[in-house]
C-alpha cells in the first residue's frame, strides 16, 4: 500500500471514545483521501458508527488526533464541521419528519456565501438524480418510504456541497432495486470530486464502490488494502464478517 | 347565596357578551405570554420560571420610555427589543452551560433568575405601583357600558403579533432552522445550523414576547414587581392545558381559560374565578396529560 | 426447527441433553402493525445448553428475548417453560419462575456496592412480611450474594462501590445481579458490548463456569467468541429461524455466509 501523494483530507489517529464507561474505540486509525471512497467493513456493535460520529463532532474522542485538510477538529462543534465541507447521513437516515422535502433541503442550501443562481444550480442537480423527491417536494418528509428517505437524506447533505460525506449504512433495509441506486449514486458522488468515507455491511456493493477497505473488529482497525485485493469469499472477509 | 343573587339579577345575554370579549381580550394577552413560554420548552426542553419577570421587565422598561418620550408605541418595542437582548444574555450565561444536564438544574436557575429580577424590579422602582397611560383613550357604548377601544386593540394587536411570529416559523430561514432544531438538535447541527446560537434566539423571541404582553397589558392592571407572578401561574396552566411546545394549543387553551374564568366571574368575584383554571388543569393532567394539542415530536 | 426431541417420561431422564427442552416457543409471533418482527418461530433449548443467537440487524434477537422474559407481549403463539406456558405473563413473574435476563445497557446500582447489589437481587427470593426473621435471614442473603460475588469473579470488589468497578467489571456484575435471583435460564444481552478483547476472553471463562449448573441463551455480535462458547447457534433472520445447529456446521452453511455478507 503506497502513502498517498498529497495529504490525505482526512486523517484519524489512535481514536479512543467511550459511551461513558463502554470504551468503544480501542485506538482507531484510519484516513481518506481526496475524492476517494474508503469502505469501512465489520459487524454489529465494533465501533463502525461512533467512528464516523466521532470524526463529525458529535461525540467527543477521549483520545487521538482527527485531522481535517491538515487542521486538527477534536472538539470541532459539529456545525463548523458542517460548514467546512464534512457531510454526515447517520444509520436511521434522520430526515426532519415534519418537514417537508423542500425544507429538508433548505436546511443545508441556506448557507452564507451560496448565490441565489448556485441555490438553484444546486437544486436542479438534486432533483435530476432523485426525481422522486421533486414529485414530493411539499410533503412532510415522514411521509416518505424508507428507500426515499435514504436518497432525501444523501441529498440533503449534498446541499452542503462537502468535501467528504461520511455516510453509515445507507443500504440497510433497502430492496435490491434501491442498493443498486445507491451505488450509482456514491459512483456519480466520486466522479464529481466528493470523498466518501462509506461504513458498510454489503460486502459486494462495498467493495465494488470503494478504492480502500478497513475491517474493523471490537473497536480497531484489524485489516487495510486496496478493494481490489479483496473479494467476497476471501478467508479474510470470513474471518471478520462472516460466520 | 352569592350564586342565587347573582343570577337573579343579572341580564344574562347582555353580560355574557362582555364578559365574552372580556375574556378575548385577557386571553390574547396571555396567549402571547404563553406562546413565549411554550416555544421556549418545546425547543430547548427549559421549563422558564422567570418568564414572569420577563414580562414585569417588559412593562417596567415601558414605564421608562413612556416617561422619557411619551409615545405608547415606541415604548413598546424598545421593551420588547431591550428585554430580548437581556434574555440572549441571560440565557448565554445561565442556560447554555446547563445543555445535556438534568433539567432540574435549569428550574433552579431559571428560578433563581426570577428571585432576583423581581427584587431589583423592586429595590430599583419602588413598591408603589406605575401606570402607563393608555394611547387609545375613546370609547364605546356596548350595552350598557363605556367599553375602552385600547382593550379591543389589545387583542387585535396580540393577535398579530402571534399571527407574525407563526408566518415567521413557517417561511422564512430561521423559522425553518428552529424547527429543525426542535425535532432533531443532532443532525440540525450536521446541517451546519448553529443550533447553540438558534437556541439563545428563540429564548430572545420568548422574552420578547413576554415583554410586549407586559407592556400591552401595563394601562389595564398597572406595573408593580410580582405583576409577573399571576401571569406566570396561569401561562403555565396554559401550556400544560394546550400542550407543551404546541403553538396553536397555547393560543387555544388561553382563549378557553380566559373565557372560562370571565363567565365565572359573572357570578363568583374575579378572585375566585381563578378556580375553573386549576379545575381545567387538573381535568387535563388526569385525563389528557400531554395536553389537548401536543406536538409529536 | 426444533433441536430437541419433545416430551421427557421417565426413561428420557438419563438421557443429558436430549431430554425435554428447558424452553420452547410454538409459532411465536410478533407484529407492529404490518411489520412481523417475528415470524412463527419454533425454537426449543435443551437442558445445559449455551446455546447462541445470532443474525444480522433487525433479524428480531431483541424482539424474541423480549418475549421469552415477559417484556413484550406476543401477537400470536406461545411460549413454554420447562413444559409451562408463560406466554404473556408479567416480567416479575417470569423472573419467580427462574428466567433471568441482563442488559445490553448496565443496569446496576451504581452508588450501592458490588455485594449490596448482588444482595438485593438474592433478596427478592426470599420474600416475606415477616420483619423479626430479618437478622438471621440477611447472613443467609450476604452468604449467597458472596458466592455469586465469587462466581462472577468479583469478591475482591465486595465493598467496592459499584460506579467505581471497571466496564468489564459492571456488565459480570449485571450477570451476577441475575444469577443472584437463582434463575434456571438465564438470558445474556450482548454482555460483552463495549468491552476490550482482554475483558471479552475473562467474560466467556465466567459464563463458561456458571454454564454448568444453567441454561444459556446469549445474543452477541462477538463470531469467534460465539464460535468457541456455544454448544448450538440459531441464525435469526427477518424473524424467522433461518439455520439451527452447532458450530461448525453453521459455519459451513452457504446461506447463513450470504445472509451475513449481503451476497
Amino acid at each position: 500500500m503506497s502513502a498517498p501523494a498529497a495529504e490525505p483530507l482526512v486523517q484519524v489517529e489512535d481514536l479512543h471514545t467511550y459511551y461513558g464507561k463502554s470504551h468503544i474505540l480501542h485506538g482507531v486509525s484510519l484516513h481518506v483521501g481526496r475524492g476517494e471512497v474508503v469502505g469501512l467493513l465489520g459487524r454489529n456493535g465494533v465501533g463502525k458508527s461512533t467512528t464516523l460520529k466521532t470524526i463529525m463532532g458529535l461525540v467527543p474522542p477521549a483520545q487521538g488526533s482527527i485531522r481535517y485538510e491538515g487542521r486538527s477538529i477534536a472538539g470541532t462543534p459539529p456545525h463548523v464541521l458542517a460548514r467546512h465541507g464534512i457531510a454526515y447521513v447517520p444509520e436511521d437516515r434522520r430526515i426532519f419528519r415534519l418537514l417537508t422535502v423542500m425544507e429538508n433541503l433548505r436546511t443545508g442550501l441556506d448557507r452564507r456565501g451560496v448565490t441565489d443562481a448556485r441555490r438553484r444550480e444546486l437544486l436542479e442537480q438534486v432533483f435530476a438524480s432523485f426525481p422522486v423527491l421533486a414529485e414530493r417536494r411539499n410533503q412532510a418528509g415522514g411521509t416518505l418510504s424508507g428507500g426515499e428517505q435514504q436518497m432525501l437524506a444523501i441529498a440533503r447533505a449534498m446541499m452542503l456541497e462537502p468535501r467528504i460525506i461520511l455516510l453509515d449504512e445507507p443500504t440497510e433495509g433497502l430492496m435490491p432495486r434501491m442498493v443498486a441506486q445507491i451505488r450509482e449514486i456514491v459512483d456519480t458522488l466520486q466522479r464529481q470530486g466528493v470523498a466518501i468515507l462509506l461504513v458498510e455491511q454489503n460486502v459486494p456493493l462495498t467493495l465494488a464502490a470503494s478504492r480502500r477497505i478497513y475491517i474493523m473488529e471490537k473497536g480497531v482497525v484489524r485489516h487495510h488494502c486496496a478493494a481490489a485485493e479483496l473479494s467476497v469469499h476471501d478467508p479474510i472477509i470470513q474471518q471478520y464478517l462472516g460466520v | 347565596m352569592d350564586l342565587i343573587l347573582g343570577f337573579v339579577q343579572s341580564a344574562p345575554v347582555e353580560l355574557i357578551i362582555v364578559q365574552t370579549i372580556n375574556g378575548i381580550v385577557t386571553g390574547m394577552i396571555l396567549a402571547l405570554v404563553a406562546s413565549g413560554l411554550t416555544l421556549i420548552f418545546g425547543i430547548m426542553d427549559v421549563v422558564n420560571f422567570a418568564h414572569g419577570e420577563l414580562f414585569m421587565l417588559g412593562a417596567y422598561c415601558g414605564v421608562v420610555v413612556f416617561a422619557l418620550t411619551g409615545n405608547f408605541w415606541l415604548a413598546l418595542l424598545t421593551a420588547a427589543f431591550l428585554v430580548a437582548l437581556f434574555g440572549a444574555a441571560l440565557q448565554i450565561v445561565t442556560l447554555r452551560p446547563l445543555v445535556g444536564r438534568d433539567p432540574l438544574t435549569t428550574i433552579l436557575a431559571t428560578f433563581g433568575t426570577s428571585l432576583i429580577l423581581q427584587n431589583y424590579a423592586l429595590w430599583q422602582f419602588g413598591p408603589v405601583s406605575r401606570k402607563i397611560g393608555e394611547p387609545i383613550t375613546s370609547q364605546f357604548t356596548l350595552f350598557y357600558l363605556q367599553y375602552p377601544w385600547y382593550r379591543i386593540a389589545v387583542a387585535l394587536l396580540s393577535a398579530a403579533i402571534i399571527g407574525a411570529f407563526y408566518l415567521f416559523l413557517k417561511h422564512s430561514k430561521f423559522g425553518i432552522w428552529i424547527r429543525a432544531t426542535t425535532q432533531d438538535r443532532l443532525m440540525a447541527q450536521a446541517m451546519g445550523i448553529p443550533v447553540p446560537w438558534v437556541l439563545t434566539g428563540v429564548f430572545a423571541f420568548g422574552a420578547a414576547l413576554a415583554a410586549a404582553s407586559g407592556v400591552l397589558f401595563a394601562p389595564l392592571g398597572g406595573v408593580y414587581h410580582t405583576m409577573g407572578l399571576d401571569w406566570v401561574l396561569k401561562a403555565f396552566i396554559v401550556v400544560v392545558v394546550g400542550g407543551m411546545g404546541s403553538l396553536g394549543g397555547s393560543i387555544v387553551a388561553a382563549i378557553f381559560i380566559s373565557l372560562l374564568e370571565a363567565y365565572a366571574s359573572i357570578w363568583v368575584s374575579p378572585a375566585q374565578a381563578v378556580i375553573v383554571s386549576f379545575v381545567a388543569l387538573i381535568l387535563t393532567l388526569l385525563f389528557r396529560p400531554t395536553g389537548l394539542f401536543a406536538t409529536p415530536k | 426447527m426444533t433441536a430437541v426431541a419433545p416430551d421427557a417420561g421417565p426413561l428420557a431422564a438419563g438421557q443429558g441433553a436430549a431430554a425435554a427442552p428447558v424452553l420452547r416457543t410454538e409459532r411465536l409471533t410478533v407484529r407492529f402493525g404490518g411489520l412481523a418482527a417475528l415470524n412463527q418461530v419454533d425454537f426449543a433449548v435443551g437442558r445445559g445448553e449455551i446455546r447462541a443467537i445470532i443474525g444480522p440487524n433487525g433479524a428480531g434477537k431483541s424482539t424474541f428475548f423480549n418475549c421469552v422474559t415477559g417484556v413484550l407481549r406476543p401477537t400470536s403463539g406461545r411460549i413454554l417453560f420447562n413444559g409451562e406456558d408463560i406466554t404473556g405473563l408479567p416480567p416479575n413473574l417470569i423472573s419467580r419462575k427462574g428466567i433471568a435476563r441482563s442488559y445490553q445497557i448496565t443496569n446496576i446500582l451504581p452508588n450501592a456496592t458490588a455485594l449490596e447489589n448482588v444482595r438485593i437481587a438474592a433478596q427478592s427470593r426470599r420474600h416475606g412480611w415477616n420483619m423479626f426473621r430479618h437478622h438471621r435471614a440477611f447472613r443467609d442473603l450476604t452468604e449467597r450474594a458472596e458466592g455469586v460475588l465469587e462466581a462472577v469473579g468479583l469478591l475482591s470488589k465486595a465493598q467496592e462501590l459499584a460506579a467505581n468497578l471497571s466496564h468489564g467489571e459492571q456488565r459480570n456484575l449485571e450477570i451476577g445481579i441475575a444469577l443472584a435471583t437463582e434463575p434456571t435460564l438465564l438470558c445474556l444481552d450482548e454482555p460483552t458490548a463495549g468491552m476490550s478483547a482482554a475483558e471479552t476472553r475473562e467474560t466467556m471463562q465466567l459464563i463458561r463456569r456458571i454454564a454448568r449448573e444453567l441454561t444459556i441463551l446469549i445474543v452477541e455480535h462477538d463470531m469467534p467468541l460465539v464460535m468457541e462458547l456455544a454448544s448450538r447457534i440459531t441464525v435469526f433472520h427477518y424473524g424467522e429461524v433461518l439455520a439451527d445447529g452447532p458450530p461448525a456446521e453453521i459455519q459451513k452453511n452457504t446461506r447463513v455466509q450470504e445472509v451475513y455478507l449481503k451476497t
